[in-house]
């Protein structure tokens, strides 16, 4: 009788996952193996390479210099992202009605990239506002005179695009970093208050213990939204931009462009295990607290 | 800010408009200028984006039709997929989960290939279908309404079932109704994706006719910079109606987006 009751339950989950399953086998499972299985052969003739797609990626300079770029850049962005989400938070989990702050950083997240863009030119070109402020400034001061310097065309390029990742996604952490801070239960603060604990070691001691699980969804979930940076970066600086924001993602689809599957699957299959180990070991530190 | 630019822009007149970008335009010397309130306002950009150019209401249209039919298609696929995972626990629904988990993980680059291989299989590439349907089957939404689901208490599905209810029943009149938050966290989430979406027609949509607006956007030159802003200002506007009305979902959704299970 437990037996099949089991069945039962089982047989039900499927009938509501059943659609959900079958798209995600066309479209994901299959698909991926077969992406697998063609980074072990040549795209043209077809035949068995072994790992020669794989040595090939790894000796491709354009491959080392994107996956530099792309390291570089999460490296820079989330730790600082983290951090001034956190930032932008505490004074917001004080306030009983912050609504309208909330709204202002969450705002950007709505905004169409393309829509974005073309303000972010007119203040980043040589001839743009930036430029004009620094210029305004230099003969002010009389320190220096005009500045005319190029910042999507030189490697300032990289933090253009850590400026405007920070600015979209800043929203997204304050409201995750909230929601954590919310979530700490008040009497905890207070008995530690009674207890004759200042604010500083409130903090140090209760709440940022508390935090450590909305700290690992907010670096897996910028780490994710880190990846369509690539739309800014096309759109001001197009398929091959200056060197230090050429990423992972110009590049793949530059190879796709050129019908270079072989070596985009093996690029794929890297890419694909290297992100799934990085969640496996954050999800390891965080459950081993 | 950026919308200050984007509205004064797209009511100033091209001559104006001339005057203050020209450094830009010609790569000359001199800086950029800016007008809090133009000289001689106007509307022609909108006239002409609205009235004499076609392509741009086509375009306008795919943008639309894209978003609202993978919204659609989303619910229709995802929400029972998340009622399944949050009602019926077992080992192996756990295990599916935590598949779909890495799924929504993945960026769009390393789905790009496979994606391609079964458009061009399916004969799909270059129609609209292509973008469709792979973001149909995304996990992202089931996540999402997962998140919802998991506020119903478990007692209230008991006792519908000991009342006698079918299971189908019991999504439709449970299920539905107090999951509404993560469903419509799920929309607006959604929305705000797809109509920004660029990366998937640019790969997979080769016809320009078929662009939505997000990709046609950028490029519109300098050189029409009054038509641009105009159509920068179009492509805002339904954006922020969805943001304001939907601020508290969306606030919801980036809280059920980092549940952990």
């Amino acid at each position: 009788m437990r037996k099949r009751s089991h069945f039962t339950w089982r047989s039900k989950f499927i009938l509501f996952m059943a659609p959900s399953l079958v798209g995600m086998f066309i479209f994901v499972i299959i698909p991926f193996a077969d992406v697998v299985r063609r980074s072990f052969y040549t795209v043209v003739t077809k035949q068995f390479s072994g790992f020669t797609n794989y040595r090939t990626i790894f000796t491709n300079q354009a491959f080392m210099l994107a996956v530099k770029n792309t390291l570089r850049f999460t490296l820079v962005c989330i730790p600082l992202l983290v951090l001034i989400g956190l930032l932008a938070a505490l004074p917001l989990s004080k306030l009983k009605n912050a609504g309208a702050i909330k709204s202002l950083y969450l705002f950007p997240l709505a905004m169409p990239t393309a829509t974005v863009v073309m303000v972010w030119k007119m203040f980043f070109y040589r001839q743009g506002f930036i430029n004009l402020l620094l210029t305004k400034l230099g003969t002010m001061s009389g320190l220096w005179g005009e500045v005319h310097k190029d910042y999507l065309g030189s490697s300032a390029a990289f933090w253009v695009l850590v400026i405007s990742y920070i600015w979209k996604n800043t929203g997204y952490t304050v409201i995750l970093w909230l929601a954590g801070i919310l979530g700490i239960p008040n009497e905890l603060l207070e008995a530690a208050r009674v207890d004759g604990a200042s604010e500083r070691q409130c903090f140090m001691k209760i709440v940022l213990p508390n935090l450590k699980g909305s700290l690992y969804t907010i670096v897996i979930l910028s780490f994710l939204n880190s990846f369509k940076i690539y739309r800014e970066a096309y759109l001001t600086a197009g398929a091959y931009p200056q060197q230090d924001i050429y990423l992972l993602q110009h590049l793949f689809n530059n190879w796709f462009v050129n019908l270079d599957f072989d070596k985009m699957a093996a690029a794929t299959v890297c890419v694909g295990v290297f992100l799934f180990i990085v969640i496996l070991i954050l999800q390891r530190l965080w459950d081993s607290r | 800010m950026p919308v200050f630019f984007l509205i004064t822009g797209s009511v100033m007149g091209n001559m104006e408009l001339r005057e203050y970008l020209s450094p830009v335009i010609s790569d000359g010397a001199g800086f950029i200028s800016w007008k809090v309130i133009p000289d001689y306002p106007t509307f022609e950009h909108y006239g002409k984006l609205l009235f004499m150019t076609p392509q741009f209401f086509v375009l306008f249209w795919n943008s639309i039709k894209l978003t609202v039919i993978i919204l659609a298609g989303q619910l229709i696929v995802g929400v029972p997929a998340a009622w399944g995972f949050a009602v019926y626990k077992f080992k192996g629904s756990e295990v599916i989960f935590a598949l779909y988990v890495v799924l929504m993980l993945l960026p769009f680059q390393v789905t790009m290939l496979s994606s391609y291989l079964v458009l061009n299989t399916l004969g799909m590439l270059d129609t609209h279908s292509a973008v469709i349907l792979p973001a149909v089957f995304s996990t992202f939404p089931v996540f999402l309404a997962y998140g919802g689901f998991r506020t119903i208490p478990m007692q209230l599905i008991e006792a519908a079932r000991i009342d006698g209810a079918g299971e189908f029943r019991i999504f439709c009149k449970i299920g539905l109704p107090l999951g509404k938050s993560g469903i419509l966290s799920a929309v607006v989430l959604g929305y705000l994706e797809y109509w920004n979406m660029m990366e998937q027609p640019m790969a997979f949509i080769e016809n320009k006719a078929l662009w939505p607006l997000s990709l046609y956007l950028p490029e519109i030159t300098w050189s029409q910079a009054g038509s641009a802003f105009a159509a920068s200002v179009i492509t805002l506007v339904p954006a922020v109606f969805v943001f304001i009305w939907g601020q508290d979902y969306l606030e919801q959704g980036i809280i059920f987006s980092g549940l952990k299970e």
